[in-house]
């Protein structure tokens, strides 16, 4: 592990080289760091399923809970209106974060998931009927899937499949060659889970908007890594989910284009979202809040915020720079273990590397590592349909996040040749 | 750190990981069920020939998986041909004590089968990986009681 000497600010302003990144400042902030597996420093590369979280972060919702807590837009009492401030600041940090056009295209939800499950639900009572077509890729996480069979089996809509190729590459034409008079949604991932590809987003939309088809992204792991704008983009709808950018569990961010919200009806019912109630008729409060009902996650919302500060803060540029480079030499350093095959080597990336081994299954090389302190992800990365596409059942993940350095790659590296050392 | 993991991965099981033994689906079978385990996605099916007399003839296995499974599957295979349907289902409840609990006592030398299945013990320190080890035998139930799935969930 490289020393915590330097002590400059994380990135120089204007320099956004791997090189400029201070990754042992950065480790300094995250305290579970100091943990050992097995007598082994943690080697954490697991943040694509969920990262570690900055002290920041654990202060600001402990400050919350210890100096500006009540329940949201309920009291005219003096916590109340502190705890809806920060709250609703909250919404403003995520629609700087996206370069939404207003806070008011900023839902709340529980996680990524259940912002899927809203559109889909929400969407089609309004615009899917039997026949209509819902375009999805080979890449999509399970929660990207699930929700439409769900409206597939109520209303009887055609999910169609955007193939990719062997590397792992979203094939553009192919997918163009899907739209048709049908398509009523296109709904992608930005960046796949299980193999890091990075889909040519702004083809995507371009060429659905050519025929006036919306799109909602997943950006649950393009967020943590790539600066995102959904104006640029000009995405139609973008999910994301909080604990895979150094935030709480238990939040999840939908935006909508405010055109689009407005005509969408509730999700759930109850407090929160209505403007009034009598027995005979409920009238229902305008976007955002209208898709909010009860309680939200008050505390988590402070906490996202406060993952969202950090993370610019280090610079997004930078982050991209210095897990880009860790990356690219994991790429180098596993090719030359002895066995090895990487999995997913489309021509731009995340910081993911999926891989397989000749000598053992999945699930033994992630219990072998693990007893040098190396966390991996390893099985199906809730993307089934892809792994029965690439034909694997399963593959061993490992993903990069901000306090990751070149040293852990070689711990990894060097575990990943004690299993060729049992199996080989 | 290659203590714990040489316990667990004994040459037995590498050897039968990697050639399992009754790896066949035979056409005579009479029971047979579906196993999977929605962790890793791995997936397994179990054939089980029983004669009227309720013991058991042939087991058999088709599937892939991780060392553990395998291994698992293959040695299942071996240990309750000859077994009634009855003294497999004791077996299995010893099998599974061994591989979760501590101190539960493996070898006893008059428990020829038992001793066999020794060599898995070792996942009691791999908690995770207890699920590989008893899919097989999960599903074996399964087709016992004439249901076609099995999990490990
Ligand atoms: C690409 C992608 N989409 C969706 C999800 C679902 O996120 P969550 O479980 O937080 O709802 C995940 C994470 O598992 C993911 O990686």
């Amino acid at each position: 592990m490289s020393k915590a000497t330097a002590k400059r600010v994380a990135a120089a302003p204007g320099d956004n080289s791997a090189a400029a990144f201070d990754v042992a400042r950065v480790r300094a902030d995250f305290p579970i760091l100091t943990q050992e597996v097995f007598g082994h420093p943690l080697v954490y590369l697991d943040t694509a399923a969920s990262a570690q979280k900055p002290r920041q972060v654990i202060e600001a919702m402990s400050h919350a809970y210890e100096t500006c807590y009540a329940n949201v837009h309920r009291g005219v009492h003096r916590m109340s209106q502190l705890t809806t401030d920060a709250f609703e600041s909250g919404r403003e940090t995520v629609a700087r974060f996206l370069n939404a056009g207003s806070a008011d295209e900023i839902v709340f939800t529980r996680n990524a998931t259940e912002a899927f499950n809203l559109l889909a639900t929400c969407f089609a009572s309004v615009n899917l009927g039997h026949g209509d077509e819902v375009v999805i890729s080979t890449m999509e996480h399970h929660a990207n899937i699930v929700p439409w069979q769900l409206v597939r089996d109520r209303l009887g809509i055609v999910l169609r499949i955007v193939p990719i190729d062997d590397d792992g590459n979203f094939l553009l034409d192919e997918y163009e060659a899907l739209l048709g008079p049908r398509t009523k949604l296109v709904a992608v991932t930005h960046v796949s889970n299980a193999l890091g590809t990075v889909v040519p987003l702004k083809q995507v939309i371009e060429r659905a908007h050519a025929r006036n088809i919306p799109v909602l992204v997943d950006g649950c792991q393009a967020v943590p890594h790539i600066k995102v704008d959904v104006q640029a983009l000009d995405a139609d709808f973008y999910v994301f989910t909080g604990h895979k950018l150094y935030g709480p569990t238990g939040i999840g961010v939908f935006y909508g284009k405010s055109e689009l919200l407005k005509d969408l009806p509730p999700y759930q019912g109850g407090g929160e979202m209505i403007a009034s109630v009598t027995f005979e008729k409920t009238t229902f409060k305008d976007p955002p809040h209208r898709f909010e009902a009860g309680t939200p996650p008050i505390v988590e919302v402070i906490g996202l915020s406060a993952a969202i500060d950090y993370v610019q803060a280090l610079g997004q540029d930078a982050i991209a720079a210095h897990e880009n480079g860790l990356r690219t030499y994991a790429e180098t350093r596993l090719a030359q273990v002895p066995g090895l095959n990487l999995i997913g080597t489309a021509r731009e990336k995340a910081s993911i590397v999926s891989f397989t081994m000749d000598s053992a299954h999945p699930h033994d090389i992630g219990t072998i590592v693990d007893r040098s302190g190396v966390a991996l992800r390893t099985g199906h990365h809730c993307a089934q349909p892809l792994m029965q596409r690439l034909g694997v059942a399963a593959t061993a993940r490992a993903s990069f996040g901000i306090y990751n350095t070149r040293d852990e790659v070689d711990v990894l590296a060097r575990a990943l040749e004690s299993v060729h050392e049992i199996f080989g | 750190m290659l203590d714990d993991l040489r316990e667990l991965y004994q040459e037995v099981i590498l050897d039968h990981g990697r050639n399992p033994r009754n790896h066949r689906n035979p056409p005579e079978a009479n029971r047979h069920a579906h196993g999977h385990n929605p962790m890793c996605g791995d997936s397994v099916v179990v054939y089980a020939t029983v004669d009227d007399a309720g013991v058991i003839r042939d087991v058999a296995f088709e599937g892939k998986g991780c060392a553990i499974s395998v291994a698992s599957a293959s040695l299942m295979t071996e240990v309750l041909k000859g077994k009634t349907e009855a003294e497999a289902k004791v077996l299995f409840g010893q099998f599974h004590d061994m591989c979760t609990k501590e101190g539960a006592q493996g070898g006893d030398p008059d428990n020829e089968e038992l001793e066999r299945l020794q060599v898995l013990a070792g996942v009691r320190e791999f908690p995770m990986r207890v699920k590989c080890a008893t899919l097989a035998w999960h599903t074996l139930s399964a087709a016992m009681a004439g249901t076609d799935d099995a999990t490990t969930e």
